[in-house]
């Protein structure tokens, strides 16, 4: 019976709580500080073989993308010298007089019934000049044909709905081509929108995004607050933790059947919630025995493990990308620092000390760097510290930075900071190089969390 | 022809007091039930005395009922205008500024045991926000260590951190900082 009723419960929240609207703030993003060596690309309007306009946006898309990624710098459709739609009509030399050694060209074709064909190929001008130079190349007196000047083509069929999707995929392939790092722009985030408390009944919103802003969708809204949304390592869910019964309580919602769990409800706090590498369970803050320290669920069992047992707080675990310790932030030394903790055999070491104080550490994804929020002398900076040799390097100029989230591929940091005395998030590459804001509208965006690869 | 007085109350009373003697008298019965109606008339005047007397009691007794929750709302409303006490940066010590007002919601939930309350514990926004959770469960349990320490029951009290989630003065001034570091004694 009691049973029967706490999953009525829990519908009835379900349903009161989880609107999913277009929310309107929209995540601009406004590059702040661009990377010199950007590598030229130029990125050609595909061709349209169809009635009416294109169904939705592929060539700016990719520009966008690429730009973002402060590795590339797509050249402006007016000094295009030629629109070829594929490899056939390219002529090399042209790009390579504007200094362009590789260009993006494709074509969309209306199959009917709202279906597309999209072809497109990424191709290397600086190659295609120098064959075409040379006439036909001989290799050991043997023949060489091909298209060594092609560097990667596809075909495909998609929905008019796709189309952003798609574009975002062309920018993964053209990244992964050229910087054999896999691309990260079919990712999206996750962050908590806290709007205007005087005048919005239910102004703490869940939201989730494209990596760049678009597709926003409020996953709930609430009169009380939300915080540290995290995401699985499928993609598929979100732990979060919610005030709305007036305490901190850890949740686990479905971002597609939007059907939500609540996880934990001990006394005190339920914080930081944090999904293992492999899903099964999630690390967190609870100070049900006295005060703040790090356990471990097993979410199909609830069965607890209890991590530190320290009087001090300890707050903030993270996981190391072989799941089989965490990072977390202490304040066992005094000040707080990160600290890092064998799962199996229980050992703790102390990594920060560097600053005033050291929070919120994430280890990137290839295990070899830690990212934390640093103060020293009062300001918080986002920064990074090589964990082989200790080496700290501060990668932001903004002020009040917090939540920094890496994207998984490592290339980037999102974060949160104050801008104009509003918080927005923020981006920076993990060599601290290149800087891009995104600003909010209406409200303060807070507690950011980049997804896993979603594919 | 003047009789004198007393010889007027003897031709009176002769008679009577011979009628007295002599006649019959009221029979043993009669006594009964004259003692009898008289015992009633004593018991039932002894009862409304009783009821009145009782009645009394519990005008008084609600009288002082009321007055004493008039003083109870009183006493709230006052404490109401100072529910909140304020921290140093990173601190969650108790300031000596506060101990009075401390002890006055103190003094009240020990006189009140019935009623409750939940400590609210906050920060300013420097920080991280899951640190601040934590910073903002220490302000509110020295909070509810000092009310412990001063008599009131365990039971009364119950604890909650919001950290930086709900600032008393949105911004980045020092003055922002100040008015959102704090703890609020909220009664239920």
């Amino acid at each position: 019976m009691k049973k029967y009723i706490s999953q009525t419960t829990i519908l009835i929240i379900s349903i009161l709580l989880c609107v999913a609207i277009k929310a309107h703030a929209q995540l601009n993003i406004v590059i702040t500080e661009g990377v010199d060596n950007a590598t030229p690309i130029a990125v050609v309007p595909f061709g349209w073989e169809g009635e009416g306009i294109l169904p939705g946006e592929l060539s700016d898309v990719i520009n966008h993308d690429l730009r973002r990624s402060g590795r590339f710098n797509p050249m402006n459709m007016s000094q295009m010298p030629q629109f070829p739609r594929d490899i056939s009509s390219v002529n090399y030399q042209s790009w390579v007089d504007k200094g362009i050694n590789t260009i993006v060209v494709g074509k969309v074709k209306e199959l009917g019934g709202d279906r597309f064909q999209i072809d497109f190929q990424l191709i290397d001008t600086q190659a295609g000049s120098q064959l075409e130079k040379s006439g036909q190349m001989l290799l050991d007196g043997q023949l060489v044909a091909g298209q060594s000047q092609l560097i990667a083509g596809r075909t495909l069929t998609v929905t008019g709905r796709d189309f952003r999707q798609f574009g975002h995929r062309i920018s993964d392939i053209v990244y992964e081509k050229l910087t054999g790092q896999r691309g990260a722009f079919l990712t999206r985030i996750a962050y908590v929108a806290v709007r205007d408390r005087e005048t919005v009944a239910r102004p703490y919103q869940l939201v989730i995004a494209d990596y760049d802003g678009e597709n926003e969708l409020a996953l709930l809204s609430s009169k009380e607050p939300l915080m540290s949304p995290s995401w699985s390592p499928d993609g598929n869910k979100l732990a979060y933790v919610s005030f709305e019964n007036g305490k901190p309580q850890i949740f686990i919602q479905d971002i597609y059947t939007m059907s939500r769990v609540k996880l934990t409800d001990f006394p005190g706090i339920n914080g930081a919630p944090r999904f293992s590498p492999d899903g099964k369970k999630i690390a967190m803050v609870l100070s049900k025995d006295g005060n703040p320290d790090i356990y471990v669920m097993e979410i199909a069992t609830r069965q607890l493990t209890r991590v530190t047992r320290h009087r001090a707080i300890d707050t903030e675990p993270s996981w190391a990308p072989n799941g089989k310790e965490l990072v977390f932030s202490s304040e066992r030394g005094g000040k707080p620092q990160i600290y890092r903790v064998n799962l199996e055999t229980n050992r703790i070491k102390r990594l920060t000390f560097e600053g005033d104080m050291n929070l919120g550490g994430t280890i990137t994804p290839d295990g070899t760097e830690l990212v934390v929020v640093n103060r020293t002398n009062g300001n918080y900076h986002i920064a990074r510290q090589n964990l082989n040799d200790g080496a700290m390097q501060v990668l932001t100029t903004t002020f009040l930075d917090e939540s920094p989230s890496i994207a998984p591929n490592g290339s980037m940091i999102i974060y949160s900071t104050l801008h104009e005395g509003t918080q927005v998030l923020s981006l920076v590459s993990l060599d601290g190089r290149f800087k891009a804001r995104l600003p909010g509208v209406a409200g303060q965006i807070k507690a950011p969390s980049w997804s896993p690869f979603l594919r | 022809m003047k009789t004198s007085t007393s010889l007027r109350s003897l031709l009176i009373a002769v008679p009577v007091m011979t009628l007295m003697a002599c006649s019959s008298g009221p029979s043993e019965a009669e006594l009964a039930a004259e003692r009898n109606r008289v015992a009633a008339e004593q018991a039932a005047a002894q009862q409304a005395a009783e009821q009145a007397n009782q009645e009394q009691v519990r005008l008084e007794a609600a009288q002082r009922l009321q007055q004493a929750q008039e003083i109870a709302e009183q006493e709230r409303d006052e404490l109401m205008s100072m529910q909140t006490v304020y921290f140093d940066f990173d601190r969650a010590t108790i300031k000596a500024d506060f101990y009075n007002v401390l002890d006055k919601h103190a003094a009240f939930l020990v006189k009140n045991m019935d009623q409750t309350i939940v400590i609210e514990g906050h920060t300013d926004s420097r920080g991280t926000p899951e640190y601040n959770i934590a910073l903002g469960e220490r302000r509110a349990q020295a909070v509810e260590t000092y009310f412990l320490n001063a008599g009131v029951s365990a039971s009364q009290v119950s604890v909650v951190s919001f950290g930086e989630e709900k600032p008393a003065v949105t911004g980045t001034s020092e003055y922002a900082f100040a008015q959102s570091r704090r703890a609020v004694v909220v009664y239920k």
